[in-house]
């Protein structure tokens, strides 16, 4: 394999291992918060001691998420050098930001939370928890804008003279800033956290159910929990939704792997598992209309006309264009002659909107694979929608007061947990998957965003990586259930 | 605000942040005492429980220069980490050891045991400002790359900046003025731990640790950093004419020194306040020397990035090919990013006021052996 598979390999397993990390904090955060804020308000100590023991395991699992966004942020760098490069004018703004105003916040107040509760008044402490979890959201979002640009590339243009895409003014930054994908994708991932810290606080609280310990702590740390997840669960339905239409109009051949759509048209049909479709139900839940036309993936391969009436160019048209615009390119840079130059520059901005695709060697390089984004799009939804039930009934139970006598649900939330994780994952797995070749959606293909290193060098960091996530994945896991198994501080009592 | 004065804004910036992470470092350099055998168990944990409230803020720094490297100049980014992949790679890794040692160092089924996470603290405390040194050392000796912009249009070699060897950044420890420049930071950050955990931490027997620490520290420190800087205003520097173009001039650091009375200055006392710190630490009864050794290595940090940009100089010389050289105009974000990124970079006073805040109010009392011994929130 050559150094553009290891290096995607690479990438691909630390974003995965740290979105083991990251919704758990975001969900957490929020859990944990409203805790302590019922201990200000009510002046309740069981509250405080049910959010120490949450913080107690938020603290655990914060730390890996640290240890592994900084190699994320090298990895850029490190594995991505032609990609920093072309992007470095628009991506590095966000991750600044991202270090300026959220690492900063979580670091700060995130010691004062942990070490803080004999040194500061409650109030402060409990501000400190809050501005912890808002740093981390804040920190999602200018990353997720930076991700949003990658899928839609909006506010920037090439400059030949530097070889990148600049933004340039501030209309420019105030679209990468608003950049509709990226908006959604910052709802659809945060909440998709507390969705994940909802369902963890749910399964833990109902293990110590199961056995008869904590029994005042659990039902109530349940009750935060559910209506946390439940609340998540809803909001990334929302946004989900709004995803999907993203996906149709920046990125309709995303749309089409996870659809498994060959041959798209007008009320287009959606595809529950292959064999059971619902009518006109893609062209809906994509173009919100009933007889809106979706692309299929040969539709996109051979040209097609879109619901505004814009006709796109055929792939193999795309990558001629794309071949003038680099060669435009490269004459443009390698001579002084003016009018050579001005005319390599005409030909250049006409053909520039397909520069990427100059890079290809085929057209049907611009599909993804299909089955693999197909599978994770339908398993992402249909954990998601097993999971919103589980946190439904769930509360139905504690209104119900039936936890006592469903402990089938209860074995259920337990389950969800490993699930929540596997949601989350196949979640990711069909936003990047379902975009490549490209590492930005149209201008950079990732065999063009990689750094000049040998396969060899970029398998042995793989591999010093990979065992160190394992050990580390291991030691959280083991310190994590040590922890459970230990519980919270507060009186045992009996249902 | 012209282009010009926004790429000089940002590399102050950048020389601000690289200053205060190698001030932070005392973190790392108080970390090297969870091996010292005269402290018992409870009192490295003391220690650990120190630094343990502050290597988040070390650990932001790093992330933040990155990023704002990354952001303002772009070239250096996508050159440096691409190209000097093992000394990255290496730094990173120590970092993430670091990260997740001490929540895990004393929690039960942490299988490396408390010892290995240590020994990842103490390999941090060596490691990090070693290799910060070396990476800043290569500012002044030049790397082994070209840049050349026509490539991505090369579908068989699309990749800008290309390094020409394959030690890929390790061969920066056969350069002794960069490795010079490594050792002088590694023993700096020792000193500064020993500063901080002086003032920090409530107990004689590490108290007088600490002092032992910094007269140690005291002679290999200012060897190394005198032979380094006497290299620095010997050697010839890569000088860049106004319209770009990169020559070699000699004694041009020693130039842009006496070019830039500013930086003179600001070394100068610098220099001074870190002498003084060290008289404090080491041969008074103060506990106030970090307090004036921080600045002292800011100031000092400020001025060697100044020496390495400023005054029409390549901050990130290429030896292979003076051209591909990298200057604070050839390398740097666009005229609006960098416009964008000044206006973000007012809130950085903000920052810094919340986190003097929050550092006084936990730090009002100072660490005990009985709050190590009896509290419930500690690493």
């Amino acid at each position: 394999m050559d150094v553009v598979i290891w290096s995607r390999i690479q990438f691909a397993m630390t974003a995965a291992y740290h979105w083991l990390f990251v919704p758990l904090t975001l969900g957490l955060a929020l859990v944990m918060a409203v805790m302590e804020t019922l201990y200000v308000v009510k002046k309740d100590e069981f509250w405080k001691k049910t959010a120490q023991f949450w913080i107690k395991l938020f603290a655990i699992n914060f730390a890996v998420g640290i240890a592994t966004g900084i190699i994320l942020e090298f990895e850029f760098g490190t594995n991505w050098s032609n990609y920093s490069w072309f992007v470095g004018d628009m991506f590095g703004a966000p991750l600044a930001i991202e270090g300026i105003l959220a690492f900063f916040m979580e670091a700060t107040f995130f010691a004062v939370m942990f070490f803080g509760w004999n040194k500061v008044s409650p109030k402060f402490h409990l501000a400190s928890t809050w501005l912890t979890g808002i740093g981390a959201t804040i920190s999602a979002y200018w990353i997720l804008v930076a991700n949003g640009w990658m899928q839609n590339p909006v506010g920037t243009t090439f400059n030949p003279d530097t070889v990148r895409s600049e933004m340039a003014s501030a209309a420019a930054f105030w679209e990468v800033i608003t950049n509709p994908v990226a908006v959604s994708k910052f709802c659809h991932s945060v909440t998709s956290g507390w969705v994940t810290g909802g369902i963890f606080v749910v399964g833990v609280s109902a293990w110590y159910l199961l056995k008869r310990r904590h029994v005042e702590f659990a039902r109530k740390s349940m009750l935060v929990g559910a209506i946390v997840g439940l609340v998540g669960s809803g909001a990334v339905m929302l946004s989900g939704d709004s995803s999907g239409v993203h996906a149709a109009e920046f990125q309709p051949m995303k749309l089409a792997a996870a659809e498994g759509l060959e041959d798209g048209g007008n009320g287009a049909a959606f595809t529950i598992v292959p064999g059971i479709k619902i009518p006109h139900m893609l062209s809906l839940l994509a173009t919100h209309d009933w007889n809106g036309y979706v692309p299929g993936i040969n539709d996109i391969l051979n040209g097609y006309t879109d619901n505004e009436g814009h006709v796109i160019p055929s792939v193999a048209e795309k990558m001629e264009m794309g071949r003038k615009a680099l060669d435009a390119l490269a004459v443009y840079r390698s001579t002084e002659d003016p009018a050579v130059r001005a005319d390599a520059l005409e030909v250049l901005n006409a053909n520039v909107q397909y520069m990427g695709y100059g890079h290809l060697e085929k057209a049907e390089d611009v599909v993804p694979p299909v089955g693999v984004v197909f599978w994770a799009f339908r398993l992402m939804i249909g954990l998601g929608m097993l999971i919103a039930l589980v946190l439904l009934l769930v509360l139905i139970a504690i209104w119900k007061d039936k936890l006592g006598a469903w402990k089938w649900l209860l074995w259920a939330a337990i389950v969800c947990i490993p699930l929540v994780y596997i949601c989350g994952q196949s979640g990711w797995v069909v936003a990047e998957v379902g975009r490549q070749p490209w590492t930005i959606q149209g201008l950079l293909p990732v065999n063009v965003a990689i750094s000049s290193l040998s396969a060899g060098a970029v398998k042995t960091t793989f591999f010093i990586f990979l065992a160190v996530f394992a050990l580390f994945l291991a030691i959280e896991i083991r310190i994590l259930v040590r922890a459970i198994g230990k519980g919270p501080e507060v009186e045992p009592e009996n249902i | 605000m012209t282009y010009e004065f926004l790429q000089n804004y940002w590399w102050v910036l950048i020389a601000l942040l690289g200053g205060l992470l190698v001030a932070l470092m005392f973190v790392q350099g108080a970390n090297l005492h969870l091996g010292n055998r005269a402290l018992n168990d409870t009192q490295k944990r003391m220690v650990l429980n120190s630094t343990g409230r502050k290597w988040e803020l070390t650990f932001t720094t790093l992330v933040t220069f990155g990023g704002a490297f990354f952001a303002s100049f772009p070239l250096f980014y996508s050159t440096s980490f691409g190209g000097a992949y093992w000394v990255w790679v290496l730094l990173l890794l120590s970092f993430v050891f670091q990260a997740v040692a001490y929540e895990f160092q004393h929690k039960k089924g942490n299988l490396l045991g408390v010892k290995g996470f240590r020994v990842a603290l103490m390999a941090n405390g060596l490691l990090a400002p070693f290799l910060v040194g070396t990476a800043v050392g290569t500012f002044f000796t030049g790397s082994d790359f070209t840049v050349n912009k026509v490539a991505i249009t090369d579908p068989s070699a699309p990749v800008i900046s290309t390094w020409g060897n394959n030690w890929h950044g390790l061969e920066a420890l056969g350069q002794y003025h960069a490795v010079l420049l490594g050792v002088t930071l590694m023993f700096l950050a020792a000193i500064l731990g020993a500063l901080y955990i002086l003032n920090n931490v409530d107990d004689e027997t590490i108290r007088a640790q600490m002092r032992r620490s910094i007269k140690m520290s005291i002679g290999p420190f200012l060897v190394a950093f005198l032979f380094w800087t006497a290299i620095l205003f010997a050697r010839q520097g890569y000088a860049v004419t106004p319209d770009q173009v990169v020559y070699l001039e000699p004694f041009k650091y020693w130039h842009n020194l006496l070019a830039m009375p500013v930086v003179l200055v600001m070394l100068l006392s610098g220099v001074v306040l870190l002498l003084y710190s060290l008289y404090l630490g080491a041969f008074s009864k103060s506990l106030k020397g970090i307090w004036f050794a921080m600045p002292g290595t800011v100031l000092v940090v400020m001025s060697v990035f100044f020496l390495a940009g400023f005054n029409g100089t390549a901050y990130y010389p290429s030896c292979t090919d003076l051209q591909s050289s990298l200057t604070l105009d050839n390398s740097c974000s666009s005229f609006f990013t960098l416009k964008v990124m000044a206006c973000v970079s007012l809130l950085i006073p903000f920052v810094v006021a919340y986190i003097a805040y929050a550092w006084r109010a936990m730090d009002r009392k100072k660490i005990t052996e009985e709050e190590i011994s009896s509290g419930e929130n500690k690493y």
